[in-house]
């Protein structure tokens, strides 16, 4: 307890290199002479590749080298001495080059002093800014190239000629690995690093192998199978055929073997070298287990998504998380999150004892693990971590004193991250205050499903516990919901009502309408309202009444003005504002609704005006507060009028079911008038368009205006009592065309913009004549959803939905791919103090963020409208 | 008692405050008429404003501009083509057309150009159409009907003598036109008006084929490159619209309106304005494709990935072979594409990580250098 926790090291750089031979010796504990990896009795062999000096993985055993068991030891680098030098295949390039640009005779770069004294100071000049000196070191390589007598010694340099995977052939002679090692030995330091090479971490000859360092084998476990069986790593295998063929090559050569079987050989360990850094090199087939599986080797290991980089290293496993199908709960707060206590009794959040909790922890530890707000384990001041069970709960709760840790279970109130994949942006992972409930889903309140874009058909999500003090400050402060209201994306809310929270208050707050008191008061229970005021009249009893309006005020702040029109606005060519006849003019002024209707433009997620405001103005605290009550209201609302939808809400009166049969045969004449002028040629063609284009744009805009028109008839019979035409219009859910689908006409189907034109030669079905241009030939679908469609129809409608399903599974891919990449390009960038947009190298990306320095969320839409509020505020006149 | 604009401005003048702010506090001011003291007040409080709505030091404001731009991405359609009216000209928008502007490709899949044109010529539909076909490129079979005579080896053309004179073309250029860009020998036809003979210098059957088809590759008139123009009337005057893009030619057409044309190959606008103008065409692409599709993205958000991408002073690509394959960070390049290559290439380089940025650190543990990990307390 005395001793603070010391503040961690930082790794400050890491320096990368390549590794000299010498190094590989220095570091390598045995030499593995032996491809043998276990005895008889099952125990590792000496110097083979199993040593216990290169570390354990055996649970009992005891590292030769450190003296820890497995899981503590980290390992230990062995080698294997090469008979022959063998190039690294990863440098083949470099390799190529160098070779390529230096003197055959005295390893010289070939270019002029002058020439190497100025690459050197552009390649210096480039690090110094942070940037990659490749351009550069690939103008010396060209340049060198170009000199065809060595500027040193004189001697005529040949033409390199390189052949996959390994070869280099110089004038029709190969050379060996050891004849290009030679060359490399001498090239000086100097000339080293005009190559753009560090001669003191990285020189050249050691891109060509002498001694191979043998990873842990902590890096290569073996498993045992349920047999009893080895199975070796891949690595492993890999490591064997090198011992098996290095130990051939040296009896061969040492029984002075002819020179061609000596060349087989050499040529086969460079292979076996070859697929131990990479099996899918182009050009050498690929090193296959017994299976017939590629093998797993080095790079295959680094690569791609699940590789050590992306898979491993940039991300991690955690502890301390739980995942559950999520479910709504309208009666929890946004910032609130429901746990099931099942999760919660797993979870725990360690609390250090200290003089004024010891009590409590006490009564949780004496609670145990199994009744809920109880403690699972409790950890001593030496760090021992010790269980709490149903015997030594007592016990424990006895000792429990200052400095020990109680990890005590999940309770309410405690902040949790969740999370719902895939996490497209910062609102993804929001932290909430936790409420246990009882049964067995995450519950949230309905309003924060826009941000994770969840439903509620399945949808799962995650949840993370906190350990730290200091976390769980920064993730209230900074991510949790309520601080989200509002997105960085477009500065408005992304949180806010949502279907039946929409209809509800649209329903509440539209009409005249008359709440009793019982009523009104069961409307406010939620939102800690003392008082009601002024009724708006009384009825022919003597009883007080209120409207839908009054009611919606006395969840609003005081002082909140606001005019705008609502989403049911008609878009009339003059506004007649407060006048609007279509009640669609929301006007609030102090507070107070006076006008209009409360519908998707004033409480909705990614438009709400009213929620915006709030926010911006009385800060989030009280931007959740209106949220909570406001979705309580419109549930209560809702459920007040009912709202429901079925397949009778689509029935339309005969006569205008007539009217549309009229609408749609008479475009369907239209179409045959122009499929007849086309065939008599008489049809013009659209400037820059064939004759054939003419025709089909032509007859898409005719059944496109008919099925519009049948729509319109039919939006005509159902009028706003009607709950499709309640949501839709409110910007609930839905729109008019899904419900003139539904009871008018489905309309064209299309794929890819353009009618239906694949399927057979010559047309679409074997129903229809080949050549036949007409309507239904092509997808147009007569019948309403509510009718039914036609077979042929229902073919075209499958077509039409199939597009849309595959083009769906295109675009995650595709948007995927462009998140990472818009991620990984921008990640760097912070604000500084200055007020520049800077990236890691200190490069100014922006002087001023934003041109202006502000905070989008901040930001009224990026418009001056503070300007004008202030303005008005302090002189009184109207100044927009 | 309102103060006059010179003292307004004097007062105005040297405030720290964004341009577009100033401008708008200098027209409410000068509306509502203030007087000394209430401007005075007006400014603390605009002042006071500002200071709150600035961007806190330390905001990692890159990852936010990212997901500000990827997320929307999941929301756009595929649907490549669109056309905007009758006859228009198809122009790829959504997902695919983002992704075409932070790839930084050289040539976009559907270049267009709006050209707008001198007053002279915006008033007047037919001086409008005449300078369309002085842009539009104008090839042999829009003029003449082609037929291979095979028995007397040659090709023979039957030029329509009223698209000539609608396109205002003459016999002659075409003469010349061909002679010049094939090797080739063209008559005029004695007996048939408007024929024209083309005949190879050396006969051979397949160069006769070839030659057909090499001579409808020829532009006879007009800027190759542009294979359509359209005349539609924008407010109250005419303007062009192009399939194809040429910017740096088009700009020497006399009647064209070099302030008020634009391209959307932004690799064009590159070449011919520069670093700058890129930038803005970036900004301006990106935020058309996200508008068209209903997606509200702040600007800034654009912004910063335009300057991104235009911060060396050319236009670089989001990606391997532009900004995150040219990361200081080993490590960065590594987790993000061609991994091994990396480590490799900085193993023979002998590079150095310093470990400022956001994935190196992640990569080996330890908190990141932005936003709340960016502070550092210093205890005594």
């Amino acid at each position: 307890m005395d001793t603070i926790p010391s503040i961690p090291k930082r790794i400050s750089a890491i320096q990368f290199g390549l590794i000299s031979p010498r190094e590989v010796r220095k570091m390598s504990v045995t030499n593995i002479i032996t491809a043998d990896t276990y005895d008889d009795d099952g125990y590792p062999i000496d110097m083979g590749l199993m040593d216990l000096r290169l570390g354990v993985i055996d649970p009992g055993l005891k590292c030769k080298t450190c003296g820890s068991r497995a899981g503590e030891c980290p390992g230990h680098f062995g080698h294997i001495e090469l008979v022959a030098p063998v190039v690294h295949v990863g440098f083949n390039k470099t390799i190529r080059k160098t070779l390529r640009s230096i003197c055959r005779n005295c390893s010289a770069l070939l270019l002029e002093p002058p020439q190497k004294k100025d690459f050197v100071a552009q390649i210096s000049k480039l690090q110094e800014m942070g940037h990659l000196p490749d351009p550069v070191i690939n103008e010396v390589f060209k340049e060198a190239r170009k000199t065809k007598v060595c500027p040193y010694c004189g001697a005529e340099q040949l033409e390199i000629k390189f052949e996959k995977p390994t070869e280099y052939i110089e004038d029709g002679h190969k050379l060996t690995p050891t004849e290009i090692r030679d060359r490399f030995e001498n090239i000086s330091d100097d000339d080293v690093k005009v190559l753009g090479m560090d001669p003191a971490s990285a020189r050249p000859e050691w891109m060509i192998l002498t001694v191979l360092p043998v990873p842990p084998v902590t890096v290569r476990p073996s498993i045992t199978l349920e047999s009893g069986q080895r199975s070796e790593d891949d690595l492993t295998h890999k490591l064997v055929d090198i011992i098996r063929i290095n130990q051939r090559f040296q009896e061969n050569r040492d029984a002075g073997a002819p020179q061609l079987i000596i060349e087989d050989l050499w040529e086969l360990l460079q292979y076996h070298v070859t697929t131990f850094f990479d099996n899918e090199v182009s050009g050498v087939p690929p090193a296959r287990h017994r299976s017939g599986r590629p093998l797993k080797t080095l790079t295959q290991r680094l690569k791609g998504k699940e590789g050590r980089f992306r898979g491993s290293l940039s991300g991690k496993r955690v502890n301390f998380s739980a995942r559950t199908v999520v479910s709504p709960d309208p009666n929890l707060s946004i910032n609130e999150v429901g746990v099931p206590e099942a999760i919660a009794i797993q979870m725990t959040i360690p609390e250090r004892v200290i003089d004024r909790n010891t009590e409590l922890l006490r009564m949780y530890i004496l609670r145990g693990s199994d009744v809920h707000p109880g403690a699972n384990y409790v950890i001593r001041p030496d760090g021992r971590r010790i269980k709490i069970t149903e015997n030594n709960k007592e016990e424990l709760a006895e000792k429990v004193e200052k400095g020990w840790v109680v990890e005590r279970q999940l309770m309410d109130g405690d902040t949790v991250l969740f999370n719902r994949q895939p996490s497209l942006h910062k609102m993804s992972i929001m932290a909430h205050q936790v409420k246990v409930l009882p049964n067995k889903t995450f519950r949230l309140n309905p309003a924060v499903c826009p941000p994770y874009n969840a439903d509620f058909d399945g949808d799962e999500m995650n949840m993370h516990v906190l350990q730290t003090e200091e976390s769980r400050a920064e993730a209230s402060i900074l991510m949790q919901v309520q601080e989200n209201i509002l997105s960085p994306r477009f500065g408005g809310p992304i949180i806010g009502g949502i279907h039946d929270h929409i209809s509800g208050m649209f329903l509440l707050t539209r009409n005249e309408n008359r709440i009793t008191k019982n009523e009104a008061l069961e409307l406010l229970r939620k939102a800690e309202i003392r008082e009601l005021p002024e009724p708006s009249g009384y009825d022919d009893n003597g009883e007080p009444y209120w409207n839908g309006k009054q009611i919606f005020s006395q969840i609003l702040p005081e002082g909140l003005n606001a005019e705008f029109p609502a989403e049911v606005c008609f878009k009339c060519e003059t506004c007649k504002k407060e006048d609007c006849e279509y009640n669609a003019y929301v006007v609030i002024r102090n507070g107070e609704m006076v006008k209009g209707t409360i519908d998707e433009k004033a409480i909705g997620a990614f438009k709400g005006i009213i929620l915006d405001k709030v926010v911006k103005k009385y800060g989030t605290e009280a931007g959740a507060k209106f949220v909570d009550d406001f979705t309580r209201l419109a549930i209560r609302g809702v459920m007040k009028t009912g709202l429901s939808f079925g397949i009778s809400d689509e029935d339309i009166p005969e006569t205008a079911k007539k009217n549309i049969k009229e609408v749609l045969d008479k475009a369907e004449n239209e179409v045959k008038d122009l499929i007849a002028a086309y065939e008599a040629k008489e049809l013009e063609p659209l400037p820059g368009r064939t004759l054939d284009e003419t025709i089909e744009m032509k007859i898409m805009q005719t059944l496109g205006k008919a099925r519009d028109q049948a729509g319109n008839i039919a939006g005509n019979q159902l009028g706003l009592e009607n709950s499709a035409v309640i949501m839709a219009k409110s910007g609930a859910r839905g729109s008019m065309l899904n419900l003139t689908q539904m009871a008018a006409c489905v309309g064209q189907q299309a794929v890819r913009g353009e009618r239906i034109r694949r399927g057979y030669a010559g047309r679409t079905l074997p129903h229809f004549d080949k050549g036949d241009l007409g309507a239904d030939a092509h997808g147009f679908v007569k019948s309403s959803y509510k009718s039914g469609l036609s077979p042929t129809e229902y073919f075209f409608h499958a077509i039409g939905g199939r597009e849309g399903l595959v083009d769906t599974a295109v675009r995650t891919s595709q948007s995927g791919y462009l998140q990472r990449r818009l991620v990984n390009a921008l990640q760097d960038l912070e604000v500084q103090y200055d007020g520049t947009v800077r990236e890691t190298r200190g490069v100014i990306v922006q002087f001023k963020y934003g041109e202006d320095g502000i905070d989008s969320t901040k930001s009224d839409y990026s418009k001056p409208d503070n300007v004008h509020k202030i303005v008005e505020a302090v002189t009184g006149r109207k100044v927009n | 008692m309102a103060l006059i604009e010179s003292t307004i401005d004097s007062m105005l003048g040297n405030l720290d405050l964004p341009l577009n702010i100033l401008q708008t506090l200098k027209e409410d001011v000068i509306k509502a008429g203030v007087n000394k003291k209430e401007l005075e007040e007006i400014i603390e409080k605009v002042k006071e404003s500002y200071e709150y709505a600035k961007v806190e030091p330390c905001e990692a404001v890159g990852v936010v501009s990212a997901q500000s731009i990827g997320e929307p991405g999941t929301q756009m359609t595929m649907r490549t083509f669109h056309y905007a009216g009758v006859a228009e000209i198809n122009v790829t928008l959504g997902l695919p057309r983002l992704i075409e502007i932070v790839d930084a490709r050289k040539e976009p899949s559907t270049p267009t150009m709006t050209i707008a044109v001198l007053e002279e010529y915006a008033q007047d539909r037919d001086k409008a159409r005449k300078l369309a076909w002085e842009i539009e490129a104008t090839h042999i079979d829009q003029l003449a009907d082609v037929t291979t005579d095979a028995l007397n080896m040659q090709l023979i053309i039957d030029l329509h003598e009223k698209t000539l004179m609608y396109r205002n073309i003459t016999v002659d250029e075409i003469i010349e036109k061909l002679t010049d860009k094939l090797d080739i020998q063209v008559r005029l036809s004695e007996n048939i008006d408007n024929q024209l003979i083309v005949k190879l210098k050396e006969p051979s059957y397949r160069d006769l084929l070839q030659m057909r088809k090499n001579i409808d590759t020829i532009t006879l008139k007009g800027i190759e490159g542009i294979k359509r123009v359209v005349i539609r009337k924008d407010g109250n005057e005419y303007m062009l619209y192009t399939e194809g893009s040429q910017l740096k030619k088009v700009l020497e057409v006399e009647g064209v309106d070099i302030s008020r044309t634009y391209t959307n190959n932004i690799g064009e606008i590159y070449d011919v304005f520069g670093i700058e103008a890129a930038r803005n065409a970036i900004i301006k692409e990106a935020t058309s494709t996200l508008g068209e599709q209903g997606l509200t993205v702040d600007i800034r958000h654009i912004m910063l990935v335009s300057d991104i991408m235009c911060c060396d002073g050319e236009v670089k690509q989001i990606g391997r072979h532009g900004i995150s394959g040219e990361k200081a960070s080993v490590f960065a390049r590594a987790a993000f594409e061609v991994t091994v290559n990396h480590l490799l290439d900085a193993g023979m380089r002998g590079d150095v990580d310093e470990l400022n940025g956001v994935t190196e650190n992640i990569i080996v543990g330890q908190p990141i250098k932005l936003g709340t990990g960016d502070v550092h307390l210093i205890a005594k």
